[in-house]
């Protein structure tokens, strides 16, 4: 399962998911998010996870980065268990492997593009410039702009390159086209598809546009807090192919 | 500088109306901290340097008269280390073009070199020459009064001769940094003077040659001043001693320190309001700032930044904000304080005042503050730095509400829907519309307790100088006198009516404690000057007993029917049983009153009076003064009209600047609340507002909404700051209450009205500068803004 870049199947597991459960208090309501998905993840995948609004999609990609914690049972990544972790480690983990993608972008209007995406290569070990990580996703010519001066699009390209800047082993998108228009959608993929393609980052993307899937290595459905489906493409597309 | 910092300064400057009221409430309270204590600081260190140089003494006495050869023996007293012997007498002056009278106190000073103790500073000339009994050097402020200098010169009665002195120098003494005439309530610089004449001149002038009546020592170190004045009287007693003092008593130094003792209380309450204010104005803006923010904690925390980093990140946000505040608040405070140190120079007379901030005051001030704020602030920061990553990328769960208290008590239908709105925010979070009462209410109460000190001293002036003191004059005489003299008064033209009195200097005692005062004798049915019980009736002192202040209660710990010993100090010093009768309120000076006879009686002296009340008739003063001036007898007089003209004369510019910087400082703090108030109030429901503009409300519509909830909170705000002023004003008067005056807590309505204007026209300035931006909200823009 999963390819190397050459296309090649790739077996190392990047994550691994057991029973993972998880219940949400809200007032006097118990909602089950999770309930019982097991799941592995392959080094250099694209992973496209679909399903409708609360299915438990954000919950699971929000366990796997380290963002929440299971009711029960376990999830590894590599040799970190993170279903066990302390709250610094969680930290030390997101800091060290993870970049986030989110659907409404989550940039800090009081700095620049450049200075959202230097905001996490200050603190990473490894990273690659600010200026490098923004001219991978196209925005070379913005670095200066102010979110409240990008398009969309462009902020969440701004957003992606932030998650990449650091160089990590995995990139999880939440919904990263959900307040896109279709045409602004596919730049932002496109960008998404070229990290995964040159750097061999392992990419979860969210959507419950199925559409979409058709760029991913594996869709995984979900619904109603549990895996209902695993398919494997035997074609991937490319972005510009996608169409909704 | 790191890409969190410059997020930092840019949040700031965006916040910066807010940042810049809540670093104004700040800057107000080190302003006031420092201007109360480093004036006070600035003025002991002056206090304790002039003493030093220019040798103050440790003990007082005077006495009516002992030889010379008596120093010899008080110097031997165990823990005495120099004694200076002095003449000194209470004269009348007349100065050309000033017809009212004026009375003087001279010292002596030796003829050759310069005295050991209680040295005068010369300003201008010089000390007079030896020998010559012509020449006076006159105090600074008299002198300024007047416009007199070296080479001018002025009349004096000494000893019943009229002499005409020339001024020679102008100087200041430790000894009477406040020149108070006894008994007065303030400083009278045109009618009281301190004159130094030659030992010799002024000696045989007043029959004391080779003699002395007065008489100050310093003490070796660890001596104790009680056993040494216990010593002193025994001698002097023969003498006619009226009781030696130690320096802490001693009338320009007593004043002195009390008015230090009201800088250090006020220094305790004042800046304390503002410290509380503006923790929790930064606690309230904090959260709301963290709250607005929620999904940049969040990535910021999905990047891996840790809890601390978060936390730090808004410390340093409160921090610039203090320390902002705390910076303005020094340089204000320190101008503030020189201002007023030069009020206070006109009151205390010192060569020069060492002004300063001193480092460890503007320390421990930026300290006390910067704690304060980030402890107020650390509440929200915690949360912040708590909520999980996934949690904190959720929008904020839509607040909880439920149908108020008030809407179950009022019918449904009185109630529009805004003004349940209004309602079920203030009663959704009590708490937070308590403190925003509580921040409020207090610029009320700095108001109420800044201007108290006006309406008491009102009050003081109309019971004391009008109900109590309705005499137009009060004479003393150089001796106690036959009753006849009142005659010789009463021939006097323009003189209406006179009343006599006998005073005589005492030592109260009533178990292990006592009280150098004196007693005053007055005839039954007085017209002109009453005794008001502590109900504020008149009261007439009884044959067998005593009237005391009531502030005896407090010192002697004496009550009525209790017998008092009374300790005369003065012809056959008899010692006496007397029981106290009753009370009687008086707020300046502690005494005791008895009928003159009874008086006369106990004294055994037959009918003596030390001096009359009189009522005269105001067109002809001027000739009155002339005639009191001329009479060998008269030793002083005391206008009634001159002293209050004189008090609000010399207080108005102290009690003017304290009215300002209250006001200024209240206003502050109702503007730094409303403002904050008002401005998260629209960040929080700038939304809401908004869709109710859509849906067709008009801008007054929502304002209401939103102002009335800022509205209700500063009417309710406004009674409970008059309770809360009041309590301060108690607080202080109690603190400053002492035997030379109790402050009586009595607040002008006019106060209440002035406070709740300031509150009020604060509040509303603030909110129409909010209601500005109320007005351009764009609303199409403010709905597509994901919360």
């Amino acid at each position: 399962m999963g390819r190397e870049a050459g296309g090649a199947l790739n077996t190392k597991k990047v994550f691994q998911a057991q029973g993972l459960t998880k219940v949400y208090t809200m007032g006097a309501v118990q909602v089950h998010a999770l309930r019982g998905v097991d799941l592995d993840l392959y080094e250099g995948e694209l992973v496209v996870l679909l399903g409708p609004s609360g299915s438990g999609k954000s919950t699971l990609l929000n366990i796997l980065g380290g963002l929440d914690t299971a009711t029960a049972g376990e999830v590894t990544y590599r040799d970190h268990n993170l279903t066990s972790a302390a709250d610094n480690e969680l930290t030390e983990y997101r800091r060290q492997h993870v970049g986030f993608v989110f659907q409404f972008y989550n940039l800090i209007p009081s700095l620049t593009a450049r200075e959202n995406v230097a905001v996490v290569t200050e603190i990473a070990s490894t990273p690659m410039k600010p200026e490098d990580a923004l001219a991978i996703v196209g925005l070379g010519d913005r670095l200066d702009h102010f979110p409240a001066q990008l398009s969309g699009g462009e902020q969440q390209r701004v957003a992606i390159a932030r998650a990449i800047a650091k160089n990590p082993m995995v990139l999880l998108c939440d919904e990263p086209t959900g307040a896109l228009d279709s045409a602004t959608g596919v730049v932002v993929l496109e960008a998404l598809e070229r990290v995964n393609r040159e750097l061999g980052t392992t990419t979860v993307i969210i959507t419950h546009n199925a559409d979409i899937a058709g760029m991913a290595d594996r869709v995984i459905h979900l619904s109603n807090g549990l895996i209902s489906d695993i398919r494997a493409n035997e074609t991937k597309k490319a972005p510009h192919e996608l169409h909704w | 500088m790191k890409t969190l910092d410059r997020k930092l300064l840019r949040d700031l400057w965006k916040m910066k109306g807010q940042a810049l009221a809540i670093a104004l409430v700040i800057a107000s309270g080190v302003a006031t901290y420092v201007l109360l204590i480093s004036t006070m600081n600035s003025l002991t260190q002056t206090r304790e340097r002039f003493y030093q140089e220019y040798a103050f003494a440790d003990v007082f006495g005077s006495l009516k008269r002992a030889p010379e050869g008596l120093r010899t023996r008080i110097s031997e007293i165990p823990g005495v280390a120099q004694v200076e012997t002095r003449v000194s007498a209470e004269v009348k002056l007349q100065v050309t073009g000033f017809p009212e009278p004026v009375t003087a106190r001279i010292v002596s000073v030796p003829d050759f070199g310069s005295p050991l103790l209680n040295r005068p500073y010369l300003r201008r000339g010089r000390m007079v020459a030896p020998w010559r009994d012509d020449e006076a050097v006159v105090s600074e402020a008299f002198a300024e009064a007047h416009r007199l200098g070296p080479g001018d010169a002025i009349g004096a009665v000494i000893n019943g001769r009229w002499k005409k002195l020339r001024i020679v120098g102008i100087a200041l003494s430790p000894e009477f940094v406040l020149q108070v005439r006894p008994g007065a309530l303030s400083p009278d610089y045109k009618r009281y003077a301190i004159l130094w004449m030659g030992r010799h001149g002024l000696g045989v002038a007043n029959n004391m040659d080779g003699a002395f009546n007065d008489l100050s020592l310093t003490l070796t170190a660890g001596a104790h001043p009680d056993d040494v004045i216990t010593r002193l009287d025994a001698i002097l007693a023969k003498y006619g001693g009226l009781g030696a003092y130690a320096r802490k008593d001693q009338m320009s130094h007593r004043f002195l320190t009390e008015e230090f003792r009201q800088l250090q209380r006020s220094a305790d309450i004042f800046p304390a309001i503002f410290i509380g204010v503006a923790a929790f104005l930064l606690n309230v803006v904090v959260t709301r700032t963290i709250s607005t923010q929620r999904d940049q904690i969040a990535v910021i925390k999905a990047f891996g930044y840790h809890n601390w980093d978060i936390g730090l990140h808004y410390m340093k946000l409160v921090a610039l904000i203090v320390i902002l505040g705390i910076a303005a608040g020094l340089g204000i405070g320190a101008w503030l304080g020189r201002g007023l140190g030069n009020i206070y120079m006109e009151f205390y007379r010192f060569p020069y005042l060492n002004y300063e901030v001193q480092p460890s005051v503007a320390a421990k001030s930026a300290a006390i503050n910067l704690l304060a704020a980030l402890s107020g602030a650390l509440l929200a920061v915690r949360r912040a730095v708590n909520l999980p990553p996934a949690e904190a990328m959720r929008p904020e769960p839509p607040a909880e509400f439920k149908k108020t208290f008030m809407e179950r008590l009022v019918p449904q239908r009185i109630l529009s829907q805004p003004t349940r709105i209004i309602m079920r925010n203030i009663e959704r979070r009590p708490v937070k519309a308590l403190l925003s009462v509580i921040g409020i209410s207090m610029a009320c109460a700095i108001m109420v307790a800044g201007r108290f000190s006006k309406d008491a001293v009102d009050y003081m002036v109309e019971i004391q100088f009008r109900q109590t003191q309705r005499e137009d004059m009060t004479v003393t005489f150089v001796e106690p006198t036959s009753r006849k003299a009142v005659y010789e008064m009463k021939r006097v033209p323009g003189v209406e009516h006179a009343e006599v009195f006998r005073s005589v200097p005492v030592v109260m005692r009533f178990g292990h404690r006592s009280y150098r005062t004196s007693i005053r004798g007055v005839e039954p049915g007085a017209g002109l000057h009453l005794l008001l019980n502590e109900q504020l009736r008149v009261i007439t002192p009884p044959r067998g007993g005593i009237l005391l202040t009531d502030y005896f209660r407090t010192i002697l710990g004496v009550h009525p029917g209790d017998l008092l010993t009374v300790e005369a100090l003065e012809g056959n010093r008899p010692v006496l049983q007397v029981p106290v009768a009753g009370m009687i309120n008086q707020f300046i000076g502690l005494m005791g009153y008895m009928d003159l006879d009874a008086l006369n009686r106990l004294m055994k002296e037959g009918s003596a009076i030390s001096g009359v009340y009189i009522a005269v008739d105001s067109l002809r003063r001027p000739e009155i003064y002339r005639r009191l001036v001329e009479m060998p007898r008269v030793a002083g007089t005391l206008v009634r009209e001159d002293e209050i003209r004189n008090f609000y004369e010399t207080q108005a510019e102290a009690l003017l600047f304290f009215t300002m910087v209250a006001t200024v400082l209240a206003a502050t703090i109702a503007f730094g609340v409303v403002y904050n108030s008002a401005r998260i109030a629209l960040s929080e429901r700038g939304r809401e507002l908004a869709s109710l503009r859509v849906l067709g409300y008009t801008r007054g519509e929502i304002s209401y909404i939103f102002m009335g909830e800022l509205g209700f909170l500063t009417l309710a705000a406004i009674p409970v700051g008059f309770l809360v002023g009041k309590g301060i004003s108690v607080y202080i008067a109690k603190a400053l209450e002492s035997d030379l005056y109790r402050v009586p807590v009595m607040i002008d309505s006019w106060t209440y009205s002035f406070a709740a204007a300031v509150v009020a026209l604060s509040a509303c300035i603030s909110g129409l500068i909010v209601r500005h931006r109320l007005d351009h909200l764009d609303l199409v823009a403010v709905l597509k803004t994901r919360e």
